[in-house]
Parts: structure tokens; sequence; C-alpha cells
């Protein structure tokens, strides 16, 4: 930042990030959305027309592949809070769907771990 | 609402299975490095805005009309298999984003406190955290070219480590050395997992 002033992305956000999810920052859906939680949109859904500019970007995106929250506020660039609030918003429209919302308590069983480190290996 | 689901489609793609690996260690020690070295897309940042949560600790001396932090955290992303799925990211440096921390660390499969052995003290905090939550990590000492070498042992004895926590030197600007500091992580969390059984 310099003393003349914030000029294109030093000056933030033309649209306060939370204005996007009408000032809500949490939904009902995002119990706590966990950041590696996958969104999946099936390939035959039809955006309606009562959605958002980034709703309709969550869905698009996450219909190509599967994506995690974390990637879908890097790709959007957003931060993670406001996409919790919309991807919460598809969940209640049945417009994508989460995989494993919340992280689960106990760690994977051994099997997952030795495929983890035989893929870690072959890299 | 008109959306509709085609039941024409092709089969269902099976949800992949993702799992996450912490990378923590002091300010400028390589953890996006780190993170770089393996991950098959450039470090992506995520931001998360803070208004009231940080106000308590934060010095706002000076700026009191500020009313939110931005905190980054990096991360990258392995695919094993197409549907295991492996994320690293990156733990914002500054203490007083622990409660962050939390939120990341629930559900990880372990995590790598990266060492500058110039500055060891950066990685107590994060040392202690994992200890406290029984969270598998391995010491990863990033051997800097201009920083001296010390023995594993050393560095297990200046941070007083429990003795099953790997420590490894490692290089965390080349490929292979991470996969193994990575590789050590979740051989040490399955023996973790397994005496807890």
């Amino acid at each position: 930042m310099t003393q003349d002033g914030w000029f294109d992305d030093a000056a933030g956000p033309v649209v306060r990030p939370y204005a996007m999810t009408r000032g809500r920052t949490r939904s009902a859906a995002d119990g706590k959305l966990d950041l590696i939680a996958v969104v999946v949109a099936d390939r035959h859904t039809v955006a309606d027309q009562t959605l958002s500019p980034e709703h309709v970007d969550i869905v698009e995106l996450s219909r190509e592949n599967p994506l995690s929250v974390a990637e879908l506020s890097a790709e959007l660039d957003l931060p993670v809070g406001v996409v919790r609030v919309l991807i919460g918003d598809l969940l209640h429209a049945a417009l994508v769907r989460v995989s494993r919302p919340v992280p689960p308590a106990e760690l994977p069983d051994e099997r997952i771990l030795r495929e983890v480190i035989n893929g870690l290996r072959a890299l | 609402m008109v959306y509709g689901h085609s039941d024409r489609g092709p089969a269902q793609v099976v949800d992949p299975v993702t799992l996450k690996i912490l990378v923590a260690g002091g300010f400028g020690a390589g953890k996006t490095t780190l993170v770089g070295a393996v991950s098959e897309i450039k470090p992506l940042r995520t931001e998360e805005l803070l208004s009231e949560a940080g106000r308590p600790v934060d010095d706002l001396a000076g700026v009191e009309n500020k009313r939110t932090t931005t905190v980054a955290m990096d991360f990258g992303r392995i695919t094993l298999r197409e549907d295991l799925v492996l994320y690293l990211f990156g733990t914002p440096g500054q203490d007083r984003f622990w409660f962050l921390w939390d939120e990341l660390s629930t559900g990880a499969l372990g995590a790598v406190v990266l060492a500058d052995t110039r500055r060891l003290q950066d990685c107590f905090a994060a040392v202690d955290y994992f200890e406290r939550r029984g969270i598998a990590f391995t010491v990863a000492v990033n051997c800097f070219d201009r920083a001296a070498r010390y023995p594993e042992e050393t560095v297990r004895e200046a941070l007083d480590l429990d003795p099953q926590t790997p420590v490894i030197l490692c290089d965390a600007r080349e490929r292979e050395s991470v996969k193994e500091v990575l590789i050590s992580v979740v051989e040490h969390a399955m023996m973790v997992s397994a005496t807890r059984r």
C-alpha cells in the first residue's frame, strides 16, 4: 500500500464480501462445512434464475469436477465463510450435494492410510 | 423453482475420500515451499475474514477503525488416486489465529512441523499444540543452505520431543525429500492410532 491511495486489488473488493450472502455469516446447512468437504453438482442440474452469479459459479465449477470448499474459496477468490453460506443455499435448494461435510473424529482405517503411503511413494 | 435431475446421465462419479495434513512452522520456515514441492497445483490461497473473534487479542492501537482482518491459508493438493485426494494446509503463522488451527486440525490425518534450526523457538508453539491434541506429527528440519546442520538427536532434545515422534532432515524445495516427510507423518499416524485401539 502506498501513500497515494489504493488501486486495483489493494483497494479491496468493490462489493463487500458478505453483501453476496445478504449479510448472512452462517447458514442452517453449514453446521461447519469442513475445508476439505467435497461439493458435487449433478451434471444435469439446471441453475434457476434466483441464483446469484456466485452461486452459479459454484454450481458450474463443481459440475466439472468435485471440488473442496477450500478450492472453491480460492477459485472464486472469496473468503471461506462466504463460500460456506453460498454452498448452504445450494444445498438447501438441492442443487449440489456435499460428501462428508463434517470431518470424522476418528482417523481413516488402516487400509486407507496404507493406500496413502503407497500413493505417496508412487508419486 | 426449475431444476432437473436427469436419469439419463452417466453413472454416478464416486465421491473422493479427502484427507488433510497440516504444515506448521514459524514465519519463513518454508511452509508454502514445502506444499508447492509436492502439490499438483500451484499452492492456492484461501482466506478467512475475521471480525469480532480476533478483537480481544488483536492490538488495534492506531487502527481502531479496522473492523476485519484477513487470515490467509495456503494449500496444495495431491491426487493419489481418482478417489483419494490429500490436501496440505499451511497453518497461519501468528499465534493469535489458534482458533483457526482448531478448525484445520479437526479430522486431520497428521501434521508436519517445519523447523528452522536458526529459529527453533518458532516451532515450540506448534509442537505443544499437536502434542496436547494428540495429533500425530513429524518434525521436519528444513536444511537451509546457510544454516548450521545439527543431528536429529540435538533437535529432538532441544524441542523436548517424545521418543516416538519422528525427526527428519529435509529440503522443503525437493519433492522426494518432502514425500519422505509426508510418508513419515502417515506412518506415525498409523502407529499412534494402532496403539490407541
